[in-house]
């Protein structure tokens, strides 16, 4: 094992222990995602047919306010007792650690996507018309644009006043391609009428663009203080 | 700087004036939109500065980040500046253009939505430097400068799929105009050049004596003598 790999699974699994035994990331994130879809609920009260059209918006929409709750967390914990400066002094490279943050933040975002999925289902009373099983590449594609683009960010608006603030400003204009194309393929698979190909496309085109950029400028970002 | 700056306000102002005047009496009346045309000689060469000031941002940005010179910097963050305030006047004047012509203020058409998400874009940047505490602003407003551009063509494509409403661009997009009207245009877009080249100067001028005396305040204060002793 190389020990880039190496670096990325021991920050990953150090994330992910930390995140086993306190949940804050996972509460914070679920309990928000409820609140909106609770709110969209009852502020749109849409009929089944009406809320087919709207829930690739809503469901978006939802996930992405949540993971930027998540998002915010991702390096408040290397900024206590200043690991983040013993990391930058360290010789280890710092993709891994990047790469390692965007990972955890993907499977944090990817289990809330799974327990909300049956309370959307339940809420919205949805039920594809399109290829259903389109829906888990789409999810992972859209997922992963958020996160690789919401980690960076995440470590630039560690330079700013009032950085909770500054993360969904960034985050949002950059991410609007991915947003439109995300929720653009789920309404295609809800609805069946169009196909959903070009949208998945331009989501890997997204993910692929901007997972080389950010590794190639993440050192510039973390050595920059 | 003192003795040339109202020298050039008054040419560019000169300029502004004579671009107005061919605008407004010299330029033909378009045939079925009638005066309300005329706004087209304030929107595009408002739009084509504006893209000109981002791709100068995106230039200097990537100077900057290989060399770390200062000058780049300055050149990154005026840019930004005076490009959003052109760009500003692209989406107040294309409303006011499109609620007669077209019936409604705005649609999701493919270069309104690359303009306001580039707005977008350039607004965060603005921000960024705004709300940035530590000495690296420009590396990480250099490389959100870069990830901005990165945007760009990935917008162009994901709108480019919705059907499309604006006119074609006037100029290698197949459309046809008015020898007449493309030379009041020319003349309008030189003095927007001239004006927003103008701004730039001003404004670089204004960036660099604000550094210098930031350093010459800390300098200050390094030595000045500890008051509580």
């Amino acid at each position: 094992m190389s020990s880039f790999t190496a670096i990325t699974l021991t920050t990953l699994a150090k994330d992910l222990r930390l995140e086993w035994r306190s949940k804050d990331a996972i509460n914070s994130m679920l309990f928000f995602a409820l609140l909106v879809v609770v709110i969209f609920s009852f502020s749109f009260d849409p009929t089944a047919e009406e809320s087919r059209r709207i829930a690739g918006g809503l469901v978006w929409v939802a996930f992405l306010f949540a993971a930027v709750v998540a998002l915010n967390q991702t390096w408040a914990r290397e900024m206590r007792n200043a690991v983040l400066d013993a990391y930058r002094v360290s010789p280890a490279p710092a993709n891994p650690l990047f790469l390692a943050k965007a990972l955890g933040n993907f499977i944090f975002v990817s289990i809330l996507q799974a327990l909300m999925a049956p309370l959307f289902t339940v809420f919205y009373n949805l039920r594809p018309l399109g290829p259903a099983w389109q829906l888990l590449p789409v999810a992972m594609l859209g997922t992963w644009a958020l996160v690789v683009n919401g980690t960076f960010f995440a470590a630039m608006s560690l330079h700013t006043r009032s950085r909770e603030v500054m993360l969904p400003l960034l985050l949002f204009p950059i991410a609007i391609p991915a947003l439109l194309a995300m929720v653009q393929a789920t309404n295609a698979i809800l609805l069946g009428q169009d196909s959903a190909k070009f949208w998945i496309v331009l989501l890997v085109t997204y993910d692929l663009v901007f997972t080389i950029a950010c590794l190639l400028l993440f050192e510039t970002v973390l050595h920059a203080e | 700087m003192k003795k040339a700056f109202p020298i050039l306000a008054i040419l560019s102002a000169t300029f502004l004036a004579y671009a107005f005047y061919e605008a407004m009496f010299v330029a033909p009346r378009e045939q079925t939109m009638g005066n309300v045309q005329r706004i087209f000689y304030y929107h595009v060469p408002s739009a084509w500065t504006a893209f000109l000031l981002f791709a100068i941002n995106f230039g200097a940005s990537v100077v900057y980040l290989i060399r770390r010179n200062d000058k780049a910097d300055i050149l990154a963050l005026v840019s930004a500046e005076v490009g959003v305030v052109f760009c500003t006047v692209v989406l107040v004047t294309g409303p006011i253009w499109a609620r007669p012509v077209w019936g409604i203020w705005w649609t999701w058409d493919l270069r309104l939505t690359l303009t306001l998400v580039l707005w977008l874009i350039y607004v965060s940047y603005l921000l960024l430097r705004k709300f940035s505490v530590s000495g690296q602003t420009p590396t990480i407003a250099a490389v959100l400068s870069i990830l901005g551009a990165l945007d760009v063509p990935l917008v162009y494509f994901s709108i480019w799929f919705f059907r499309t409403q604006h006119p074609s661009p006037v100029i290698g997009g197949g459309g046809s105009i008015d020898p007449r009207m493309l030379h009041v245009l020319l003349i309008n877009w030189a003095a927007f050049l001239v004006f927003a080249s103008l701004l730039c100067w001003a404004r670089y001028r204004l960036e660099v004596l604000h550094r210098i005396n930031e350093e010459n305040l800390s300098l200050a204060a390094m030595l000045e003598e500890p008051r509580f002793r």
